[in-house]
């Protein structure tokens, strides 16, 4: 996978802009405010992410991105073309250019997978021959030449969104929705169907915009992300930005989802009996602070150490997580150690059997789930 | 008895061919009709293609007002609108009229309860590829809904063959009126015997072919 275009620098267009977008539903009391003053810019080339609950208005949000939905005030730029207000049939002409994949797949059960993946170039007007040539090249690219004549029913989950993303593709779309596409296959499956996204990204260039309520795909398939809570983006960013300092509470509940590097209250009790020692957890990340500089200053400080939990996985295809550590050392030596390695990373001291303390972020976890159970 | 049928044989033969040219261009102009009339019910209805109040109020009242009567009341009170439509109030011809109207407002509703069992994701996914409503009505709507559909015209021809059966009222023919006249008012059981028999044929191969035809557009 190629590195999308973190910083926009030169382009000066992005491929979606929502200024200040609103969407209510009904009207009084009965309103449903399901998207509320957002504004955001997804560029060129990357693959965007928006994460919320379910009613958070992630679906209504890509709606108004390919005017399936009219916006209630606020602008859509798409490719830099004001779409709000456009006649409906101008309307047909902007979302042939942009490809849509669904969480129930929605194929047409009455045409095989080659008429499916053929029906959006019908309606773009594409000459029998050029349709032909076009769905082979698509079922190949998405490893379905051998299925083209088979009907939906016949087909696994994961190869029913493997062609609602060759239809997608068909018309050359130069932007790709994808709400929930994941949401419905097992976790081999979307893994397969992610890996899929990921190079409609990077060979074709193709801008995703990804829905999810999952903060894992986000995490191994997103470049930027936007979190959505009651209508509103409350935090955007880098997805490893996001990961390292979520500041928004639903950010902080996403991320915690995602990494199960650190140890959650029951399982810090089991550790405990095993390791009555001082518990520190040691913040990895690219860059600022690695294995390698607390092993440095382990060594140096003369404290012996030994991971006893812990986990690193990939961020935005940055090594990313914490190791929990036991410390064995005299107090004089552990305190020096500890203010050495704060300076590099982020350390949460977690005490010992005897005086436990918590991990903040842990411990918010914990409550949030409880309350939300 | 034997005397009889030579003289019936020919009587239901004919007979024979007026009910089928009776069911058959009701099924077809009616049919055609309560197609465009169901798939209207269902694109104006709320939350759908073309969303319309004011349309979807007026055709829903119009075919809840229609159904409920009694078709044998309807050919009556259709009779001055007969008139004028076909010329004359008697007749097979004639008959055909209301037989068609009714068939067309009994459609409609089948129509839209196999447009509602479609899901509404395809309808969806179709316009997030542009298409129009007219496309996404003709080649969408219809063949995702075709078996079924196929399955609802079969019922309606039985319910048209039903229907047909009352022609002699106003001066029609068909297997109905034979039965009747040949049949009940001669107090002949047998020919009674043998036009039920013919209905049940007629009504046995209508609905293997569309059992047949419905499977083909499922596919399976
Ligand atoms: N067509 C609609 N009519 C009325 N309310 C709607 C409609 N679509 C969505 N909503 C409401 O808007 C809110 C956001 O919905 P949605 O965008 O589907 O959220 P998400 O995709 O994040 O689960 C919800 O409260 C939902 O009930
Ligand atoms: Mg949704």
């Amino acid at each position: 996978m190629t590195e999308a275009p973190r910083d926009p620098g030169g382009d000066p267009q992005p491929a979606i802009e929502l200024r200040h977008v609103s969407k209510t539903f009904g009207e009084g009391d009965g309103a449903v405010h399901a998207v509320d003053d957002v504004s955001l810019t997804v560029r060129r080339g990357e693959i965007f992410g928006v994460i919320g609950y379910s009613g958070a208005g992630k679906s209504t949000l890509v709606r108004l991105i390919n005017a399936l939905e009219t916006v209630t005030s606020g602008e859509v730029v798409v490719d830099g073309q004001v779409i709000t207000g456009l006649p409906e049939r101008r309307v047909r002409e902007v979302r042939s250019r942009i490809g849509m994949v669904f969480q129930q797949f929605n194929l047409l059960s009455s045409r095989t997978v080659a008429g499916n993946v053929a029906y959006p170039l019908k309606v773009a007007g594409w000459s029998r021959e050029k349709r032909a040539a076009r769905v082979a090249e698509l079922l190949a690219f998405v490893g379905l030449a051998d299925k083209a004549k088979a009907y939906p029913r016949q087909l696994s989950g994961g190869q029913k969104q493997r062609v609602g993303i060759a239809r997608a593709l068909a018309a050359q779309p130069t932007i790709l929705l994808a709400d929930e596409a994941t949401s419905a296959l097992d976790p081999e499956t979307t893994r397969e169907v992610l890996a899929l996204l990921r190079r409609v990204n990077a060979e074709l260039g193709i801008t995703i915009v990804v829905i999810t309520h999952e903060m894992e795909v986000v995490r191994s398939t997103c470049h930027r992300v936007a979190v959505m809570e009651h209508g509103k983006v409350v935090e955007t960013g880098d997805v490893y930005d996001v990961f390292s300092a979520p500041s928004a509470d639903a950010a902080q509940r996403f991320v915690g989802t995602a990494l199960h590097d650190r140890p959650s209250r029951e399982t810090l009790a089991r550790l405990r009996e095993r390791h009555p020692g001082r518990l520190v957890t040691v913040g990895v990340r690219e860059g600022a602070s690695t294995g390698t500089d607390l092993f440095r200053l382990l060594r140096e400080h003369d404290v012996d150490g030994s991971v006893v939990y812990g986990g690193i996985s990939e961020v935005g295809e940055r090594p990313f997580g914490s190791l929990t550590v036991e410390l064995d050392a005299p107090e004089d030596r552990v305190a020096p150690f500890l203010a050495a390695l704060a300076a590099h990373a982020d350390v949460v001291d977690l005490g010992t059997a005897a005086h436990p303390l918590d991990d903040p972020r842990v411990a918010r976890l914990a409550a949030d789930l409880g309350g939300r159970s | 008895m034997n005397g009889d049928w030579e003289l019936l044989w020919p009587k239901l033969v004919e007979s024979f061919g007026q009910t089928l040219q009776m069911v058959s261009v009701a099924l077809l102009t009616g049919g055609l009709a309560g197609l465009a009339l169901g798939i209207a019910l269902y694109v104006t209805r709320r939350g759908n293609l073309l969303e319309n109040r004011w349309v979807f109020g007026v055709l829903n009242v119009l075919v809840n007002i229609v159904r409920p009567i009694p078709f044998i009341i309807f050919v009556t009170l259709l009779g001055p609108v007969t008139l004028q439509v076909v010329g004359t109030t008697l007749g097979t011809e004639a008959f055909i009229f209301p037989l068609s109207v009714m068939t067309a407002f009994g459609t409609s509703r089948i129509v839209e309860q196999n447009l509602v069992g479609i899901d509404p994701g395809v309808v969806e996914a179709a316009r997030a590829m542009g298409a129009s409503s007219w496309r996404i009505i003709t080649t969408v709507l219809v063949p995702e809904a075709l078996a079924p559909l196929i399955l609802g015209y079969t019922f309606l021809f039985i319910a048209v063959l039903d229907m047909s059966a009352i022609a002699g009222i106003i001066g029609g023919g068909g297997l109905g009126n034979f039965a009747i006249v040949y049949g009940y008012q001669r107090y002949n059981w047998g020919v009674v015997v043998v036009t039920v028999l013919v209905i049940i044929a007629i009504v046995q191969v209508a609905q293997l072919l569309g059992n047949w035809l419905a499977r083909k557009a499922l596919h399976r």
